[in-house]
């Protein structure tokens, strides 16, 4: 018999529904959503299983203006540091991380990371995002001291430490997660990544990552995070195991969160990169461009209180990235200049920034350079210009109250 | 009101709102479209001129998306026209200069022979040394190499160059071409036809004028064939426009062409490096105004290779009912800097198709079906069927 993965069997062979099919109960749906209504998580899952690319595409479209009237998509210069690999969650779908004590393990001593920094900051880089592992030996103030030196010597925003990995400090430190998530903005931290929801739904999760931040967890983490004064982003990883409605459920949970918090600066979703990661044979082939553009317009047709939508060219690539401006995204994401992770998983599109540049004015949209909490920093805007600092993004105050 | 009525009034509704309402009426009335109008699809919302595009495509096609088993040989890239947009091209002794033999060209032919391959794309430069008996020895090695193949063969550019070192006149080479094994032609080289564009870019090679001529005496000696435009170059939009009346006019006296393919110019390693080539959304529009112009051309190709997978799938809602095939060795992008596979599975083809909303149907080079997802939608061993979507009886 084929090994199964952890828990239970993959999600059944998903269909796309034929393209020329288009139920009349979609045209309701269809009002609903260009009136400006929000759709049920029920709706959202029969624009999954029935709507054409077309119609998604143009609903997308039609939610994004409405977010965006001005025709400007923003991306972010910012270099991807992992300050280390060691990890004990041990991720079937991750090619990038290493046990303690593996040969391939690493922890970045001060000097390279300084190097790398001082390289994005030369480069105009207005973010350092930096995530890595759980190592089981680096706590907090491991991490405060990092920031805290980051800062001293430059003006760059951290974008650091998923919500796992703050979940992680707090177990370490065996302490209340709010108290290291304090201590973390204290010492300089200014947002905080989205990644490692992966799938928001505990049957998923037990499958693909069953040592890591449960779904609670993690919506608590983001939770807490907002209420510190700091804003964060969200993102979904999906084309694995999980089914069309645990999408939605994602999605939903994403979105009562937002409605508690305003925290959330903006939305990105990814298709699973299958190839290379440590359980690869267990997962199924990586999911057709054509679904991850019925699922990133989806979300921005769902997620209708999140700003922001991302496309992710890191693993679709310019030209789909290009379209997605066109499906909901009205952002590039970051220039990455420096990616590990996807890339250990055989995914690499890393891109020039004036090759993203033209990828956006070829779509017939303004580029401009943002900072973390989509500020505008582009010499080229004379417009409104949104948050430029931490304290100006706030949602909460509680940050600017404790720095 | 049925869905149908419905969906006509959405499409006009989508279509005013872009500013192409009286577009959209001639769509829906099955008009031709007028050269003022191709124009305006160039400028409308993409979002609109994709759905019209679409609403042709499933009058046509329904949700049938072809694709064939096939595999190209480029005999040689020995070339004297120095075409500016061409990465392919070497001059004679250049280094990477080669001319496949004809029993090289049989033996790439034999090395996929545990492939269901049923259409062998030959095509290549203008190599003058090359004499005539080279093109039929060409043909019959890979006919005698795999007898049940449909050779397709020779674009317009290289039957010129035959005629030529044949020292007769085209109409008398075609029967003997066809007598040694060539089942019909493809679209390339066509570029764009305007005088201007030609000077500029590949003023060595035939006028719009002689290739359209060309394709004229092919489709008469009852050989099928594709047609092309190159598009995203130094091209206007008139001119584009007028590219696609003029192939349509021929199509009416004719009826020859089974396929139109908007080819996108890739500009690395050639002599128009600087210029940017066409983006995502220029290609997407492309395919649509192509379906949209060319009411007379069954086929609507999004040739992968070219494309890359994710537009080509997204293609298929937007005009586009043909993604090729599985290819194997593709040289001509890969040249000018494409960084698609060369080849691809069978299953994985089908897959995209399926993920893309369509019933993957498996053609040979005439569109016979030869594989069908839905046997209801396209019966195995019949003609594709072609025309409105009603009568699929889905």
């Amino acid at each position: 018999m084929p090994p199964v993965l952890t828990g239970s069997a993959p999600a059944p062979t998903w269909r796309a529904p034929r393209a020329s099919a288009r139920p009349a109960s979609l045209a309701r749906v269809a009002e609903r959503v260009l009136a400006g209504e929000r759709i049920t998580p029920g709706e959202a899952l029969e624009l999954h299983e029935h709507a054409d690319l077309l119609l998604l595409g143009r609903l997308a479209d039609a939610v994004r203006w409405r977010w965006h009237p001005e025709p400007i998509v923003t991306y972010v210069v910012d270099r991807n540091v992992n300050p280390t690999n060691v990890c004990v969650t041990d991720c079937g779908f991750c090619a990038f991380y290493r046990r303690p004590g593996d040969p391939e393990s690493y922890v970045l001593s001060r000097e390279e990371l300084f190097a790398k920094i001082q390289e994005t900051v030369d480069l105009g880089g207005q973010q350092l995002l930096m995530q890595g592992g759980h190592h089981p030996y680096l706590k907090t103030d491991f991490w405060c001291e990092l920031l805290a030196d980051i800062r001293a010597r430059w003006d760059i925003n951290p974008h650091a430490l998923s919500a796992p990995e703050i979940d992680h400090l707090a177990k370490l430190d065996k302490r209340p997660v709010e108290d290291v998530i304090a201590d973390l903005a204290a010492a300089g931290l200014g947002s905080v990544p989205g990644a490692g929801a992966e799938i928001l739904v505990e049957r998923v999760r037990r499958i693909i990552a069953p040592k890591k931040t449960s779904t609670e967890e993690w919506l608590d983490v983001h939770r807490k995070v907002h209420e510190a004064g700091l804003r964060s982003s969200a993102t979904m990883m999906f084309g694995h195991v999980e089914t069309p409605a645990e999408r939605v459920e994602h999605l939903a949970r994403l979105r009562d969160l937002q409605d508690r918090t305003g925290g959330f600066t903006a939305f990105a979703c990814w298709t699973m990169q299958p190839e290379g990661v440590p359980e690869e044979s267990l997962y199924p082939r990586k999911a057709t461009p054509a679904v991850y553009l019925r699922v990133q317009a989806l979300s921005r047709i769902f997620l209708d209180n999140f700003a922001n939508v991302q496309a992710s060219f890191v693993t679709q690539g310019l030209k789909m990235a290009q379209v997605t401006l066109r499906y909901g995204c009205n952002d590039f994401g970051g220039t990455m200049l420096e990616e590990n992770v996807v890339s250990a998983a055989g995914c690499f599109h890393l891109e020039s920034i004036s090759a993203i540049e033209r990828a956006i004015e070829g779509a017939g949209f303004v580029p401009r350079r943002r900072n973390s909490w989509y500020g505008i920093v582009d010499e080229r805007h004379t417009g409104e210009r949104g948050p430029l600092s931490r304290e100006e993004a706030a949602t909460h105050r509680a940050a600017g109250a404790r720095a | 009101m049925t869905a149908g009525d419905g969906r006509a009034a959405e499409l006009l509704a989508l279509a005013r709102a872009a500013g192409i309402g009286s577009i959209a009426e001639k769509v829906l009335a099955r008009e031709r479209l007028s050269f003022d109008d191709g124009v305006a699809l160039y400028a409308a919302d993409v979002h609109a001129v994709g759905a019209l595009a679409n609403h042709v495509r499933e009058e046509l096609h329904g949700d049938r998306a072809y694709f064939n088993v096939n595999q190209h040989v480029n005999y040689t890239n020995i070339c004297n026209k120095l075409c500016r947009f061409c990465a392919f091209q070497r001059l004679p002794g250049q280094d990477g200069a080669y001319v496949l033999s004809p029993e090289e060209a049989a033996q790439k032919v034999r090395a996929q022979a545990h492939q269901p391959v049923t259409e062998v794309h030959m095509v290549a430069g203008i190599y003058p040394k090359l004499p005539y008996s080279y093109y039929l020895d060409l043909l019959r090695a890979v006919k005698a190499a795999r007898p049940g193949i449909h050779v397709k063969a020779f674009t317009m550019v290289e039957l010129q160059q035959i005629a030529r070192c044949a020292r007769k006149p085209l109409a008398e080479v075609l029967p003997e071409l066809i007598e040694a094994g060539l089942g019909s032609i493809p679209g390339g080289g066509a570029e764009v036809f305007s005088e201007r564009v030609h000077r500029a870019g590949y003023h060595l090679k035939n006028t719009g004028e002689e290739w359209l001529e060309i394709a004229r005496c092919v489709h008469e000696a009852g050989l099928r064939s594709n047609c092309t435009m190159l598009h995203g170059h130094i091209e206007t939009a008139r001119e584009r426009v007028d590219h696609l009346d003029r192939l349509r006019l021929l199509q009416d006296d004719t009826g020859g062409f089974q396929t139109y393919i908007a080819l996108s110019f890739h500009p690395a390693n050639t002599e128009w490096s600087h210029l940017p080539g066409p983006t995502a959304i220029d290609e997407l529009r492309e395919i649509a105004v192509g379906r949209l112009m060319l009411d007379n051309v069954p086929h609507v190709k999004a040739y992968w290779i070219m494309l890359g997978i994710p537009i080509a799938q997204l293609a298929l809602s937007f005009g586009a009912d043909d993604v090729d095939g599985t290819v194997v060795e593709e040289h001509i992008y890969h040249d000018a800097g494409a960084t698609t596979p060369q080849e691809v599975a069978r299953e994985e083809l089908v897959q995209w198709i399926l993920d893309a909303g369509r019933v993957p149907v498996e053609r040979d080079t005439l569109y016979n079906v030869v594989w069908s997802a839905d046997e209801r939608l396209a019966p195995v061993g019949h003609a594709a069927p072609v025309g409105h979507a009603a009568l699929d009886g889905a």
